[in-house]
């Protein structure tokens, strides 16, 4: 209940944020600009027009999840506003809890938004919408929470700029980490020790990528659903326990 | 540790804030020892950067001390079910500016479980008794200063806490906005509860409180109830006024007075203490000139703070 009472109040308070109506803004525009592209590509302009709406939502669901994720917790204590919080009876994790919940209704209404740019674009030009689609976009979204916790870790114990460089590593590296493994085959037997425990620990967030099975009609089954379903909650919750242990032992000077 | 009446205590409290990037360390707070009584108004006294935020922000467990300990209502802080008897105002504090007056007390009222017809009463006594009812649709960015304060103390109080915790209540508001939260702070002392709030204003002190902590530079100085410390801290300076004393006299006195001020045929002696007025008065017999009046004058907290700075090594002075 409490969390749910800080959940609520940061997203009225993301709501405020100018920065989420641009991002938004620019997500839309770039969705709807593929009905443009289309008219001037040849061939196969449904891949285009999914393949650039899927991965806008990805991209600009991402700087949001960490142009507004970075800030959740720094500037709570940067403002003060954490003092009157915490010394109500309230353990801190539950805060940092709440924190991540509001963020992550952020992400769904603004994800929805875009999801429906995508659908009246998909509908307008006449591209099939099948159930790959949804599921591509469930993924999309789980990425987003783990992208949240990703910054909400990061933010309990460094500034806002050195969050979101942070995070957006982890975002790159993460969707490159398949190609890390093969690349560190090439390397010396140190380099290789290193390079395999950065892919072992940050997420594989290629496994969220659904963009080259809707685009190729290759089936995604209900069980591979649920284990990319279960690794993405699993690492995210992984995400935030640390957080709060990191937060738990934390001084708001 | 159980006390009955004890409400807030700290043994050897102490803090050391590392700085910079090599890590220096900077003790802010060195064993502070307090121990706050049911029902009492206990003023927390000492200049800017004594240490007071920071015995303030340990007690609401949002820094760790480095060592020592501290107890709310016989449990060591931190303790979630202390915390639901409690009540805090930071300093300058800082709330959602977006939220309006009703809501913000909302929100603090559903951190507490607080829901409904209840919470709504509550929010209403309390916004009356911080005569706050005209700003209950107002965003709290339009708040004056001392409005903010107002709204403030009511979040501290919104779960009827026993002890209420304010941290420089004071601070920044004009005489009349102080006198309201003077006032506020005996009518919640009226109603039972115990109050803890720190002030480097000696004088809202004076007026308020039971008993009283003087820190400087993170050391407890003195520690009493405010007559007490007055009267064993402070001698009671005595001000004699003459008439139609000759030179020769006036000599004298001028070693025993602090001040001697002379007006015409009339003079105003400041002695130190009351020891001295025996003599003056022998002298002034003596010399048959006429006693005008004499006046004792009342020590005030300031003196003794005053005092307790210039006995302290040089390194404290410069504190104030
Ligand atoms: N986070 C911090 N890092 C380093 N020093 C600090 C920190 N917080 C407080 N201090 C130092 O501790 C001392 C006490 O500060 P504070 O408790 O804020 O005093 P007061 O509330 O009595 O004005 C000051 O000298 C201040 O510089």
């Amino acid at each position: 209940m409490r969390i749910l009472s800080i959940a609520v109040n940061t997203f009225r308070e993301n709501l405020r944020e100018k920065l989420l109506y641009n991002l938004l803004f620019f997500a839309l525009l770039m969705i709807g600009s593929s009905i443009l592209l289309s008219r001037i590509t040849l061939g196969d302009y449904h891949r285009l027009i999914l393949d650039l709406g899927l991965a806008s939502i990805n991209l600009f669901g991402v700087l949001i999840a960490i142009f507004v994720g970075i800030g959740l917790v720094s500037k709570e204590v940067d403002r003060k506003t954490i003092y009157t919080i915490v010394s109500k009876p309230i353990p801190r994790y539950e805060f940092l809890l709440g924190k991540y919940c509001g963020l992550v209704i952020t992400l769904f209404a603004n994800t929805i938004v875009m999801v429906v740019g995508l659908l009246i674009v998909l509908q307008v030009m006449d591209v099939p919408i099948t159930s790959l689609v949804f599921k591509s976009l469930a993924l999309i979204f789980l990425e987003l929470m783990v992208i949240t916790a990703v910054a909400v870790l990061f933010s309990t114990f460094t500034s806002a700029t050195l969050s979101a460089i942070f995070t957006l590593a982890v975002y790159m590296i993460g969707h490159l980490s398949g190609d890390l493994k093969e690349f560190s085959k090439k390397l010396d037997e140190v380099s290789q020790m290193v390079v395999n425990a950065i892919y072992y620990t940050l997420p594989n967030l290629e496994r969220f990528n659904l963009k080259g099975h809707v685009i190729h009609h290759l089936d995604f089954g209900m069980a591979d659903m649920a284990l990319t379903l279960a690794y993405g909650l699993t690492y995210a919750a992984f995400l935030l326990l640390l957080a709060s242990i990191v937060f738990q032992r934390r001084d708001f000077q | 540790m159980e006390h009955s009446d004890s409400i807030l205590k700290t043994a050897g409290l102490r803090k050391t804030f590392k700085v910079g990037f090599w890590g220096r360390s900077v003790t802010a707070l060195e064993g502070l020892d307090l121990d706050v009584r049911q029902g009492e108004v206990f003023g927390f006294l000492g200049p800017n950067g004594a240490g007071k935020t920071t015995t303030i922000k340990m007690l609401m467990g949002l820094i760790y001390p480095t060592s020592g300990q501290a107890w709310l209502f016989g449990r060591p802080i931190g303790d979630q079910e202390s915390k639901a008897r409690l009540g805090f105002l930071p300093e300058s504090p800082y709330f959602y500016d977006y939220l309006t007056g009703l809501e913000f007390l909302q929100f603090y009222g559903h951190l507490f479980g607080l829901r409904g017809v209840a919470l709504g009463k509550r929010i209403d006594e309390l916004l009356e008794l911080v005569g706050m009812s005209h700003a209950r649709h107002l965003q709290l960015r339009k708040f004056s200063k001392g409005m903010l304060q107002r709204v403030g103390i009511a979040q501290a109080l919104i779960n009827d806490p026993e002890l209420v915790v304010l941290d420089e209540p004071m601070s920044g508001l004009d005489p009349v906005g102080r006198k309201e939260i003077r006032d506020l702070i005996l009518r919640l002392k009226e109603s039972g509860k115990t109050i803890f709030f720190s002030s480097h204003i000696l004088h809202d002190a004076e007026l308020l409180c039971d008993r009283v902590a003087i820190i400087l530079k993170g050391r407890q100085v003195a520690c009493g109830r405010v007559s007490e410390l007055i009267d064993e801290g402070v001698a009671h300076s005595v001000e004699v006024v003459i008439d139609g004393l000759g030179p020769e006299e006036l000599a004298r006195l001028r070693q025993m007075a602090d001040r001697v001020i002379v007006q015409g045929s009339q003079v105003l002696v400041v002695l130190p203490s009351r020891q001295q007025v025996g003599s003056v008065l022998e002298l002034i017999r003596g010399a048959r000139a006429t006693l005008v009046s004499l006046t004792p004058q009342k020590g005030s907290l300031e003196d003794l703070f005053i005092r307790e700075v210039k006995n302290k090594q040089p390194e404290l002075r410069e504190a104030v």
